[in-house]
């Protein structure tokens, strides 16, 4: 099953490597991962998306305690959340009618178009993964330039936070 | 007054002596010579000069396996570091507290490929607790101070301080931290309150209990309320190769060590029984065998660890407590004795008779007419001549496994073996750390004519620092348990496990300064061990006991299978 795990971390030198060889070490998978410096400089948060058995994540989440830099983690598919990713995608916008295909799709799927160019455009769309999909899905194969997504970033509803 | 500034290397030293270190085990070199100067100039420590790396570590780990206080190892960028992540790795499997400061290159010279430079903490990270580049001078004395307490603290493990060369130079105020929180680090010592009264409940409900030991109830220092829960209640114990001497070995209550090499009885009555309490162990390949096989069998398990990671990793257990062992057997002794209840004396009757049976089995018998030495003779005999009294060393084979056997532990610390990694050639440095430690006990390294050419060079070591190490060689002229699982499964296809060219061992241990003995026949067995504890009580014998070579180790689980498919003899 998938699961999105925050992790937050001393902002140390090497943290990531830390994590990214345990989950290479034990055989754990990662789907995503990303992880920045947060409101307080001292520390990241990271920001996991595995998947695996209930003994699997059950494991990863006991290991990723275990990592002497690790303060405190979630998993956050224990229960209500929101996820985000973004994602930048160039497509092939030479033609008058390409053009507007592509910004009659851009706006469908909430998108912005924030560089235009003689033969393309790029696109930034923001949402669930699944909705990224679906917007890669929706373009033609062959208009896609190139592709690039951050990976999951997800949080806790309501009072569910994960902070020191 | 402006306060006095010391360099890096001073630090390093001031901080060592404040953490109130006897022994730093170590190798110079480039990176680290600002801290060998400094060395030079203290006393509060004595500094181990060995012949390699892998044994300066090995040796400070053992001195830690053997006292339970943290060991401490010294080398250099580079070769330096690479040759010491053996010992770092052998270390972290066991769970050993230990510090190991390694040189790096200058700061400026980082990233370069500078000489002897190496990645030391991208390349022991996998292997250690924790591990720190040392990035600024004020920086040392905290992450030292660190390093002793995330070493020595919840689950022990080795951490590693790589320092490099100018940071060494560079000055700054020196103040030891008192102590030190860490918001990342807060390891659990208390058991649940609730999760040992649910345990206590379960373990008086128990008609067929096993309380099974591991190396944490050695390190826990579990020793005395293990034997007081174990003597209230009258169960059977039984111990894994890294928990031997957690529980007396000579107690009738204790069924010998379990797993693949372990006796008929304990792996019975770890298959069959209905209660399991297992108290700092790890259920691992070694011990459990198949976990599928392992799970066929219904029965409730309890376990107590300081690693949370370690609790339902390989079997689902039912009552996981995840503390101190020492202090949660402590608490359950208190429950158990202000309980009304008792075990149901009629069931635990039945049940020992039934382990009775299996013991009857006599699974460690061996040819004792034999015209060849049997190495478990000498085991015996070593046994008998020390009265269970040395400090045992080994190494990684048969050799290792005929050792847990036949010598009977009686008290925690005394078995020193690298039982999750298997090093060999950790047997040499090893007894070097114990007898280090404990200068006028006797120390026995256990080995076989494999493992110590693995290290062998740190005879020399030895001399230096009069060591009377007693080396038991059982040399079968092969590598044995390589010999022994191509008998069983490879048709006998001794693909390299022989070793054609061997040196004569007692004209090399003479030519080290040494005492040097080769037997060969099963008569001269007794006198060589007489003599060497006793005319040559001060000197180290290097033993050279002919053994025969087909002998193999039993009884054996194979590989794969289940705790009660073994191989008797």
């Amino acid at each position: 099953m998938r699961h999105i795990i925050s992790v937050l971390m001393e902002n140390e030198a090497g943290a990531l490597s830390r994590v990214a060889g345990l989950f290479s070490a034990r055989g754990y998978n990662i789907e995503s991962l990303t992880v920045a410096p947060t409101e307080d400089a001292t520390l990241s948060r990271m920001t996991i998306v595995t998947t695996g058995s209930n003994e699997v994540i059950e494991q990863i989440t006991k290991q990723l305690n275990k990592l002497v830099d690790v303060i405190k983690m979630q998993d956050l598919s224990d229960g209500d959340h929101i996820e985000r990713e973004l994602m930048l995608v160039k497509v092939r916008a030479a033609t008058g009618e390409q053009r507007e295909e592509m910004k009659r799709l851009a706006d469908i799927f909430r998108g912005r178009i924030i560089d235009v160019a003689d033969k393309t455009y790029t696109i930034e769309l923001t949402g669930p993964g699944s909705k990224l999909d679906a917007f890669l899905d929706a373009l033609d194969a062959g208009a896609i330039l190139e592709t690039v997504r951050t990976g999951a970033s997800g949080i806790g509803r309501g009072d569910r936070m994960l902070k020191i | 007054m402006a306060e006095l500034e010391l360099t890096g290397a001073e630090i390093v030293i001031r901080c060592l002596h404040a953490e109130g270190v006897e022994y730093v085990f170590g190798y110079p070199g480039g990176a680290v010579l600002n801290i060998y100067d400094e060395i030079y100039k203290q006393k509060g420590f004595t500094h181990v000069l060995v012949r390699h790396e892998q044994a300066a570590v090995h040796a400070a780990d053992a001195y830690s396996r053997s006292t339970g206080k943290v060991g401490v190892a010294l080398v250099t960028s580079g070769p330096g570091a690479t040759n010491a992540v053996t010992g770092i790795a052998t270390a972290y499997m066991d769970s050993i507290p230990m510090v190991v400061i390694t040189g790096q290159v200058p700061t400026a010279a980082i990233g370069q490929d500078a000489f002897q430079e190496v990645d030391t903490v991208g390349i022991t990270r996998p292997c250690v607790k924790h591990n720190f580049l040392v990035k600024d001078v004020k920086d040392i004395a905290p992450t030292i101070k660190k390093a002793f307490y995330i070493a020595a603290t919840g689950r022990p493990g080795p951490v590693v301080v790589d320092i490099p060369k100018d940071i060494t130079q560079h000055s700054c105020t020196f103040e030891y931290p008192e102590t030190i929180s860490m918001r990342s680090y807060n390891p659990t010592s208390k058991g649940h309150a609730g999760q040992i009264k649910r345990a206590v409940q379960m373990l008086l409900e128990a008609k067929r209990p096993v309380i099974y030991t591991g190396g944490g109830a050695v390190l826990g220092n579990a020793a005395a309320p293990l034997a007081e829960m174990a003597r209230d209640l009258g169960y059977p114990v039984t111990s894994t190769l890294m928990g031997l001497g957690g529980y007396k070995a000579n107690d009738p209550l204790f069924l010998g060590m379990l797993g693949m090499h372990g006796t008929y009885e304990a792996n019975m009555a770890m298959q069959h029984c209905d209660v399991l309490i297992a108290v700092g162990a790890r259920f691992d390949d070694r011990v459990i065998g198949n976990p599928k096989h392992f799970a066929k069998e219904a029965r409730r398990i309890i376990h107590i660890d300081i690693d949370p990671s370690s609790i339902s990793k390989r079997v689902k257990v039912d009552v996981p407590i995840v503390g101190d062992v020492g202090q949660v057997l402590e608490e359950m002794n208190r429950l158990l004795k202000a309980s009304s209840e008792r075990p149901e004396q009629a069931a635990l009757k039945a049940w020992w008779a039934q382990i009775e049976l299996w013991r009857a089995q006599d699974c460690l018998k061996y040819d004792r007419s034999s015209a060849m030495i049997k190495p478990q003779y000498v085991v015996e005999k070593l046994y008998e001549i020390t009265q269970g009294q040395a400090f045992v060393t080994s190494d990684v084979g048969q050799h290792q496994m005929w050792a847990a056997q036949y010598y009977k532990f009686d008290e925690p610390r005394r078995w020193i073996n690298s039982g999750g990694l298997g090093t060999m050639g950790v047997g040499l440095p090893y007894a070097m750390g114990v007898q280090l430690a404990h200068p006028d006990a006797m120390v026995a390294c256990i080995t076989g004519e494999g493992s110590i050419q693995m290290n062998i060079q740190e005879l020399s070591t030895c001399k230096e620092y009069k060591l009377p190490i007693k080396v038991i060689l059982l040399n079968n002229g092969y590598l044995g348990m390589v010999r022994q699982w191509q008998e069983f499964f490879y048709e006998e296809r001794y693909a390299e496990s022989y070793v054609a060219s061997l040196p004569d061992f007692a004209k090399l241990a003479e030519a080290y300064g040494h005492v040097g003995m080769r037997i060969e026949k099963p008569e001269d067995v007794e006198p060589a061990l007489r003599r060497a504890f006793t005319e040559h009580k001060d000197q180290l014998v290097f033993m050279n006991f002919i053994t025969d070579p087909r002998e193999n180790v039993y009884p054996m689980i194979p590989a794969g299978k289940g705790l009660s498919e073994m191989i008797l003899v």
